[in-house]
């Protein structure tokens, strides 16, 4: 075995060995496996905090009401200590999910007791950075705009849904960036829950025998590598959808910051122009 | 409450050891970040060309979790995996990932009258810099310190997985014997030590721009 010098880990060059050999690659407990599951894991909590946290995003950047309540509550919640969150959870509820059946092979026998607490965790942390950059975005149009669309006979609704939401729709798609960007990475901290699967199950079993040249530690780099590689192109995927789905009236504007044609008016959404 | 209390009375020696690496981890990433960031977010600024590579390269480096880097710097500085200095070297890394975007955007959200009147004044160079344009941006730069502080703290915890000596391990130790008590007065540190953080931030950034005072009673 070869250990690089003073701190008794197997050494880097290891980790390229561990991509090389195809047993890691497939099987339940393979690399392919554990990023279904932690793609699977991505979307549906991130799919389920969007769900929350746009509607109450809407309802507080048209209403003005409560932002301050919801920006305290963003800051309290990056204060708490995620690891400390999920095993509090785990501690009190576990024990009180009788769910003893799995579903297939994402959803393992024996499983939901952990997988609930793991997504919440995730779940209550992936929704402020939507929830903020929603209200945001709404709080961010023209109260001008807003008006002439109330007086051309919309109602309030109709002002939120043809008006608001897709004026605000390129901050809330960069929250909603972030928030998967967060998810990815907690995910790696939930597999400290049992029987959670996910890219952080290579991370956490590996400390079990960290020399073991399987299952430790470049087990947990490439895990970690694999979690990285993810985010990354989640990320990229979720830029082009932005591109794609903004009314390219904003985003002229905003991606290229060319002059506004009418001089002495800047363009407007350009909340990063400064002078 | 009780076994709350009694747990902190039977550790107490062990939670006031790891609860002062813990503030260390979380302090100094920070404030080494922040020393390094000015500089660098001031070259984003000033060479707008450089601010595209410079702000969204560096941000590539913030999609890495956190649990990676712990892993990988122990091989790359060769310490051992324990070694709260991996703890403190990725944090600042990330820190000053955060902060370099904060400090370009705070330069660049000083209005430019302000500095063309300074200008007028007969500050030059470096004067300007250093006298007019950075502690106009100090309550925005102050703003990117919070979050970069607060979450640093959130941070710290996650470092327990890899097996790091500091608060963190009563979660751990909680989730072993399946006690609430060292998880409550983990979870109690952390928010604690985030808060007292938050203050100091706060604090630092009034004494710093003592012109909004006069403005705003």
């Amino acid at each position: 075995m070869t250990l690089a010098d003073g701190n008794g880990l197997p050494g880097l060059d290891r980790v390229g060995i561990w991509f090389n050999d195809p047993a890691n690659w497939w099987g339940s407990n393979g690399l392919i496996a554990h990023t279904r599951e932690h793609l699977l894991y991505t979307v549906v909590v991130t799919a389920a905090a969007a769900l929350v946290a746009i509607p109450v995003g809407l309802v507080i950047g048209h209403t003005g009401r409560g932002t301050a309540v919801v920006a305290g509550l963003a800051n309290t919640l990056r204060a708490v200590p995620t690891l400390g969150f999920l095993i509090f959870l785990i501690v009190v509820l576990s024990p009180h999910i009788p769910v003893r059946r799995g579903w297939g092979t994402i959803v393992p026998a024996g499983s939901v007791p952990y997988l609930v607490p793991a997504l919440i965790v995730v779940l209550i942390l992936a929704i402020p950075p939507i929830l903020t950059s929603t209200y945001a975005g709404v709080q961010s149009l023209d109260a001008a705009t807003r008006d002439a669309a109330a007086g051309t006979g919309m109602t309030s609704l109709q002002v939120i849904r043809k008006v608001e939401l897709p004026c605000a729709l390129p901050l809330i798609i960069s929250g909603l960036r972030s928030a998967t960007l967060q998810v990815i990475a907690t995910l790696t901290v939930a597999a400290y829950a049992p029987l959670v699967g996910g890219l952080g199950r290579f991370i956490i079993d590996g400390q079990q025998n960290l020399g073991d040249l399987r299952y430790g530690y470049p087990a947990m780099v490439a895990g970690g590598i694999a979690v990285a590689v993810l985010a990354l192109a989640v990320d990229g995927t979720l830029h082009v959808v932005l591109r794609r789905t903004v009314s390219p009236g904003l985003t002229s504007v905003s991606a290229t910051r060319r002059p506004s044609p009418v001089p002495g008016k800047r363009p407007r959404l350009d909340s990063s122009a400064t002078h | 409450m009780n076994q709350v209390t009694s747990y902190v009375e039977s550790n107490w020696q062990q939670i006031q050891q790891w609860g002062l690496t813990t503030v260390w981890l979380a302090a100094v990433p920070v404030v080494v970040g922040l020393a390094l960031a000015v500089p660098c977010g001031w070259i984003a600024y000033r060479y707008k060309w450089l601010e595209g590579p410079l702000v969204s390269g560096l941000s590539v480096i913030y999609t890495v979790p956190s649990v990676v880097l712990f892993l990988v710097l122990p091989d790359v500085f060769g310490t051992k995996i324990l070694d709260p200095f991996n703890v403190m070297a990725a944090l600042t890394i990330y820190s000053f990932v955060l902060l370099v975007r904060t400090v370009s955007g705070a330069l660049g959200s000083v209005p430019h009258s302000v500095l063309s009147a300074a200008g007028a004044m007969g500050y030059t160079g470096r004067q300007l810099v250093l006298r007019v344009h950075l502690p106009l941006a100090v309550p925005v730069i102050a703003a990117g310190v919070r979050v970069a502080a607060v979450s640093n703290v959130s941070l710290v915890s996650v470092a327990s997985v890899i097996g790091t000596a500091q608060l963190g391990q009563l979660f751990i130790a909680g989730n072993n014997t399946s006690s609430l008590a060292p998880i409550i007065v983990g979870l109690f540190a952390f928010m604690a030590i985030a808060l007292v953080y938050d203050l100091v931030i706060i604090t630092l950034t009034r004494l710093l721009t003592p012109w909004h005072r006069a403005v705003a009673p």
